[in-house]
């Protein structure tokens, strides 16, 4: 069980990784531009992968009428999210502690484990509803209005995940470095809790 | 006396050689199979890079055009000396000052010698410096943002020509004099020349961090004409060497009297010397009158000011700092080895080149065995400097590059021809034709102590029928020479803007990625920048108007203006707000008696218009910078002089 409590500790420290790194990537490539443009998504605000990233897709987005790229004061989410991460890596090496400690058992570790699943899926159905606002809740007075063959005006919703085609760009969305940690530091947990079970079954068969 | 026959030879020579030459003209249909094995080695594949970049003098355009090598393809025309309506240099208000000097505004000049900066020898592409010949003066181009950022004016000379050699360390780049004048300039008989003109060699310091000119001493020489120079390097490092001809100090008809003298001087200047002379209070500080322009990329403004005086140095004052070499028949080029052990004069009206050896030059002067003197400066014995003679077989020799690998290339003029020889054993090793008539020829860094021999390029001065005609004039000719091999061989041929006079190239590597993509705007600092669309207005002051104008894909701010009146001067002040990797936007307005703008992104700059007439004109975008570029537009209503309608500005309203 002290095993599975360090893997459980380390982790949810897993989890400080989004601090650092970015959690999602879109990048956006075109023939005029080679080098294409991006965006990190971080906990707590959107940036530029080259400093003057955002001002440029901005620039490009308003022929089409998309609203500009959120600063990080404009979405509540990157206030909440940094301390939802904060709470959880905290409630994670707690759990370790007192799971080294004997107070409690491994089947914790499961439940961290499927709480933040449900916050993960959450986040992903807000970032969902965000990518779907800015893609489609464009300005009547937009310069270019391309319509679909149905007659329906061409929305510009970024893939929530993998590869799409909008005009002229060829857009990509992936996890990041934050959240490949993320997903690592989930791993470890349900490892620590499977790590756990074994333990506390070989100690019962003895 | 020279003898005559070579005068005569000069002028048959390329009459002799173009009849010759008619079977060997290196067109590919020559040779099929070696001529697909050389278009391999100058195609550059679509969206492939070049190796090198290569600089090139644009002579009388007053320019430099920079190329790709080995494609021949021309990426840019840097404006140096002249104005250049293409992206309004020298008609901005910002880059005017750019083009003054003590004679005013000069709007064109002859552009002639690019050299890269170095350290240790080694080309360090931080600057390339290139002298104009007619108003004298020096450059220095950053090689970031491939602009002209300074222009120094060089008193006391004429026909600015030995010039713009740097040292191996940058400490100077170096302008001598061609034509010798009266020092300090005054009325006086022309046919008084000889003993009273004088020819100043000036040592133009380089400020190691910045690259800031400053003159630091003219050298006050005998009244010759100094030709070409170059540094020392290696072991000679601390020396430079010039080129002397018209030693008759002829002030007529020079084709003939100053050809007269069997022998005329390399000068060899130990300029470490007289910089230890001049920093231990030596040299007499003179009244003088030159322009010092200095453009800022903060401001993206160039600033003009005149110096008053500058310091001038005796020869005869230091001693053991100034040698003549006596060189025959007029030489033109002086080229130092990339060790630094050989001096190469090339005598442009001989078939030989004249060799010195420096080790012997410094075994010359410590051994005090002088041959006379001129003006009271020491003339060595020729027969105690010469290392050797190349006997090219060839004639008109003026300029030598060194591959790096020991061998010497040196162009020949009238038998229009390039002679590869080997240093020390002097042997020509190959000779190969040139189309025609080659001035100079320039390998990488072969002015430096660290050649990449891979590739030659000759600079001709005749093109006739290498390319399609187009009337009269012609663009000058270039053919690039694979020079990996024993034997040259002609990989390709492709035209030069303007006159290249000489050129400078360096590997792709080392600058390519230092170059500048954008201009900050956070950072622009210019005193009429609009770097956020609320501050754009426009304000009147009398009859000037200032209009701050922001441009960004794909309007101005304000696109509308009125209370303009006829007889007012109206300043543009237009700031490219994008910050976008080529992106620049343009600028033209109806009847402006001046140039357009081009504007990079972040910069701000200024044109000025004068309205003549009533009524509502249009100015927009020249440059197609995005799917609604030709939306890019604006009006201004211009009323009557005295009408009392206010200035107003609007956009989207």
């Amino acid at each position: 069980m002290k095993k599975a409590s360090v893997i459980m500790i380390v982790g949810s420290l897993c989890l400080l990784g989004l601090f650092a790194f970015p959690l999602w990537n879109i990048m956006l490539g075109a023939p005029q531009y080679p080098d294409p443009l991006g965006m990190n998504i971080h906990i707590s605000g959107i940036e530029g992968v080259s400093e003057f990233d955002l001002q440029n897709i901005d620039g490009l987005n308003h022929y089409i009428g998309m609203k500009t790229i959120p600063k990080a004061d404009e979405m509540w989410e990157f206030n909440v999210f940094p301390s939802v991460i904060i709470g959880m890596v905290l409630l994670g090496v707690l759990l370790g502690i007192l799971g080294f400690m004997q107070k409690i058992d491994y089947r914790y570790f499961l439940g961290w484990f499927v709480l933040m699943s449900i916050l993960g899926v959450m986040g992903m159905y807000d970032f969902n509803l965000w990518l779907t606002d800015y893609g489609s809740n464009l300005d009547p007075h937009a310069i270019i209005k391309v319509t679909n063959e149905d007659g329906t005006p061409m929305t510009y919703k970024p893939p929530l995940f993998g590869y799409k085609k909008l005009l002229n760009f060829d857009v990509s969305s992936m996890p990041a470095t934050g959240a490949w940690l993320m997903f690592v530091g989930m791993s470890l947990t349900v490892i620590a809790f499977l790590v756990g079970w074994k333990s506390k079954k070989s100690q019962t068969n003895q | 006396m020279k003898k005559y026959s070579f005068y005569l030879a000069a002028i048959l020579g390329p009459i002799l050689l173009l009849s010759a030459c008619g079977n060997q003209n290196g067109k590919a249909s020559s040779d099929g199979a070696l001529a697909s094995n050389n278009a391999e080695k100058v195609y550059v594949a679509p969206g492939e890079h070049d190796e090198f970049y290569a600089f090139m003098s644009g002579g009388y355009s007053g320019n430099v055009t920079v190329y790709g090598l080995p494609s021949g393809r021309m990426f840019k025309e840097i404006p140096v000396f002249s104005q250049f309506p293409t992206n309004g240099y020298g008609y901005s208000e910002e880059t005017k000052p750019m083009l003054e000097t003590s004679f005013g505004f000069i709007p064109a000049d002859d552009s002639h010698h690019p050299d890269i900066s170095q350290t240790n020898g080694e080309l360090d592409g931080r600057w390339l410096f290139i002298n104009g010949n007619n108003t004298p003066r020096i450059a220095r181009i950053d090689l970031k943002t491939f602009e002209t950022a300074e222009i120094i004016e060089v008193p006391n000379s004429a026909g600015n020509h030995s010039s713009s050699y740097i040292t191996e360390n940058s400490e100077y780049v170096v302008a001598g004099t061609r034509f010798s004048v009266p020092v300090p300039q005054r009325d006086m008989p022309i046919k008084d020349y000889k003993g009273n003109f004088k020819g100043a060699l000036s040592f133009i310091s380089v400020e190691p961090e910045t690259g800031r000119m400053d003159i630091k001493f003219q050298l006050i020489m005998p009244g010759f004409n100094y030709d070409l120079s170059h540094p020392g390097r290696g072991k000679s490092h601390g020396w430079f060497f010039f080129t002397t001809y018209n030693t008759e100090e002829a002030n007529t008809l020079l084709e003939v009297n100053a050809s007269q003298n069997d022998k005329d001087f390399i000068a060899a200047v130990n300029w470490k010397k007289i910089e230890e002379y001049v920093e231990n209070g030596g040299g007499t500080m003179v009244p003088a009158n030159y322009a010092h322009n200095v453009y800022s990329d903060e401001t993206h403004s160039a600033t003009s000011t005149m110096k008053k005086e500058v310091l001038t140095v005796d020869p005869t004052k230091v001693p053991g700092a100034i040698f003549f070499m006596p060189t025959p028949k007029s030489p033109h080029g002086v080229d130092v080895s990339p060790s630094g052990d050989y001096i190469i004069g090339n005598g442009k009206l001989s078939a030989d080149l004249t060799v010195f050896s420096f080790d012997k030059m410094i075994a010359a002067i410590e051994g005090k065995k002088f041959d006379g003197e001129a003006y009271g400066l020491p003339i060595l014995k020729f027969e105690d400097v010469l290392g050797g003679t190349v006997k090219s077989g060839g004639l008109g020799p003026l300029h030598t590059e060194f591959d790096g690998e020991g061998n010497a290339y040196t162009t020949f003029f009238i038998s229009s021809e390039v002679v590869k020889w080997k240093l020390g054993t002097w042997e020509v090793i190959d000779r190969k034709p040139t189309f025609y008539s080659v001035g100079h020829c320039m390998i990488p860094g072969g002015n430096s102590a660290k050649p990449f021999g891979k590739y030659l390029i000759s600079l001709n001065k005749i093109t006739k029928d290498r390319y399609l005609p187009t009337g009269p004039e012609l663009e000058h000719s270039a053919q690039l020479y694979d020079i990996s091999g024993d034997k040259m061989e002609l990989l390709y041929d492709f035209p030069t803007h303007g006159e290249p006079h000489y050129a400078a190239a360096i590997p792709a590597s080392i600058l390519a990625p230092k170059s500048q993509k954008i201009y900050k705007l956070a950072e622009n600092e210019h005193p009429f920048a609009t770097k956020n669309v609320s501050e754009a207005r426009v304000v009147r002051e009398g009859n000037e108007v200032h209009v701050y104008m922001a441009m960004i894909r794909s309007h101005f701010t304000p696109d509308n203006i009125e209370g303009i009146k006829v007889g007012d001067k109206v300043y543009f002040h237009i700031t490219n707000h994008e910050q976008d990797f080529d992106v620049p936007h343009g600028f033209m307005m109806i009847g402006q008696k001046n140039s357009g703008l081009l504007i990079m992104p972040g910069q701000t700059k200024t044109s000025v218009w004068e309205p003549m007439q009533e009524g509502v004109w249009p100015f927009y975008c020249t440059d197609f910078c995005s799917a609604l570029h030709q939306e890019m537009q604006g009006y201004i209503r211009v009323s009557p002089a005295k009408s009392n309608i206010d200035i107003s500005w609007s956009l989207g309203e």
